[in-house]
């Protein structure tokens, strides 16, 4: 039997670290298509990566299920391939967080990104660098504070994610109990001690990380 | 040989139609904030697409849209020098005219980089940021960056417009070595009539959009052609030309 308190504390982080690690990778690219090219379906993405933001995240979690369950447009198909679901794996907690973040990411991204100067792509451009060369050695560089703290915070809304988690990753303890659902499941049957620490330590570690964004002037949201 | 070009562009209103060429020597567009000047020289460079028109330089096709050529900025061989200059404030000086270097082998980036830092005078500047030199300074950086991949034609839009009186002659007279060192067709963007008028082998006059008047300095003062330039002339005359300086010379 795993501790109660250690095993949602440690598959928090590896949750929240997996997610905000997909977060980076696919919120940047999407932020970057955002803020610099026009394309068909533009404004409809943009509304619905940021629906996550202002949805409950249970009607997040429908969707997934929608998505991704045994039955699900997408997770039938896997179903039947390879006779494996997501769901109720921590890789569904892993997906509930990484939707919930995506936006925070992509919102703070965006905006570093169209805050470059255009003069400084362009001045890129004529002297022949290709578009991604202009991304990583111009953009990426002069944008790179806003994009920590989109990481910054996408790690900490990842960390407490919680309605999306359980409706799809379920409060399995020792499997899918991250510190949220634990800390719901504690508080229920009255463990007060054991909350109080967990309680606890969430706010001081969310408190850190937004100290961290506004100490290196990465006002956001 | 030189440049010669032919645009229509409209944007928000505003139609840029304008055709002129000009060979080995340095031609002024001069006008009015809003003539139509700088957008002229993004639409060279290819960082516009103008809707109709054709783009020559020394024979090759840049642009033409009746054959649907269009070469992206990165194969256009402009050395093109911004407003605001836009060196990039994350690298060093030396990081941002070897960034002017691309497709220069590793021997011959170092060996012309050092030629640049020798002619442009930035000897002791190599690690600085370009926030921690001076205007001046930031000048010469951008036109070394611009000519280190060795532009066949220089675009340079008001690079001295925010620089005081003393270091614009210096800079202007740069800009005359620069010519004889490189010998390359420049386009020099400015809405200064001195500047127009002891800098440039041919002037070109635009208003809204349109070439009102191609011709030397003398031509275009002594002579202006319409309403548009005379009006011009008048106006940046006695904004910025010192009492007695005689501009109908001959």
């Amino acid at each position: 039997m795993s501790n109660p308190v250690f095993f949602p504390l440690r598959l928090s982080f590896q949750v929240a670290s997996v997610a905000t690690l997909l977060v980076m990778l696919v919120g940047g690219l999407i932020a970057y298509l955002l803020a610099r090219k026009n394309f068909k379906g533009r404004t409809l993405l943009d509304i619905l990566i940021t629906l996550p933001l202002v949805l409950p995240s249970t009607v997040t979690g429908y969707y997934l299920i929608i998505l991704f369950g045994r039955n699900g447009f997408v997770g039938s198909f896997v179903y039947d391939w390879t006779g494996w679901s997501i769901m109720f794996t921590w890789y569904a907690a892993v997906l509930a967080s990484f939707v919930v973040a995506l936006p925070l990411m992509i919102k703070t991204t965006r905006a570093a990104i169209e805050s470059v100067d255009e003069n400084l792509i362009n001045a890129s451009y004529s002297l022949g660098h290709s578009e991604l060369e202009t991304a990583v050695k111009v953009i990426l560089p002069l944008s790179k504070k806003g994009m920590l703290a989109g990481v910054v915070l996408s790690f900490a809304r990842a960390l407490g994610e919680f309605g999306a988690t359980l409706m799809i990753a379920g409060n399995i303890p020792g499997r899918t109990d991250t510190m949220p659902l634990a800390i719901y499941s504690l508080a229920n049957s009255g463990e007060w001690s054991s909350a109080n620490f967990m309680v606890l330590f969430l706010t001081l570690i969310s408190g850190f990380f937004l100290y961290i964004t506004n100490r290196y002037g990465m006002r956001t949201v | 040989m030189g440049l010669s070009v032919k645009l229509l562009k409209k944007v928000n209103g505003f139609t840029l139609d304008v055709e002129w060429e000009i060979g080995n020597n340095l031609a002024v567009l001069f006008g009015f904030s809003g003539a139509g000047k700088s957008m002229t020289l993004q639409l060279i460079a290819g960082l516009m697409k103008p809707d109709d028109g054709v783009i020559k330089l020394n024979k090759n096709v840049l642009f033409d849209s009746s054959l649907k050529i269009n070469l992206p900025p990165q194969e256009r061989p402009f050395g093109y020098v911004f407003q605001d200059l836009a060196l990039f404030p994350h690298m060093t000086v030396k990081a941002n005219i070897l960034y002017g270097a691309k497709g220069l082998d590793r021997v011959e980036r170092q060996a012309r980089v050092k030629g640049m830092i020798e002619i442009f005078r930035i000897e002791g500047l190599e690690n600085r940021l370009p926030s921690e030199i001076s205007g001046g300074q930031k000048q010469r950086v951008a036109l070394a960056r611009a000519l280190m991949r060795k532009p066949e034609a220089l675009l340079l839009d008001e690079p001295f417009s925010a620089l005081d009186n003393p270091i614009r002659l210096e800079m202007r007279s740069l800009l005359n070595d620069i010519r004889r060192e490189f010998n390359i067709p420049v386009i020099l963007v400015t809405h200064d009539i001195i500047e127009a008028y002891t800098m440039a082998d041919r002037i070109i006059v635009y208003a809204g959009g349109r070439v009102k008047q191609v011709g030397s300095p003398n031509e275009v003062f002594g002579a202006p052609a319409g309403p548009d330039v005379e009006m011009l002339v008048n106006t940046a005359g006695t904004a910025s030309i010192p009492p007695g300086t005689n501009l109908h010379l001959n």
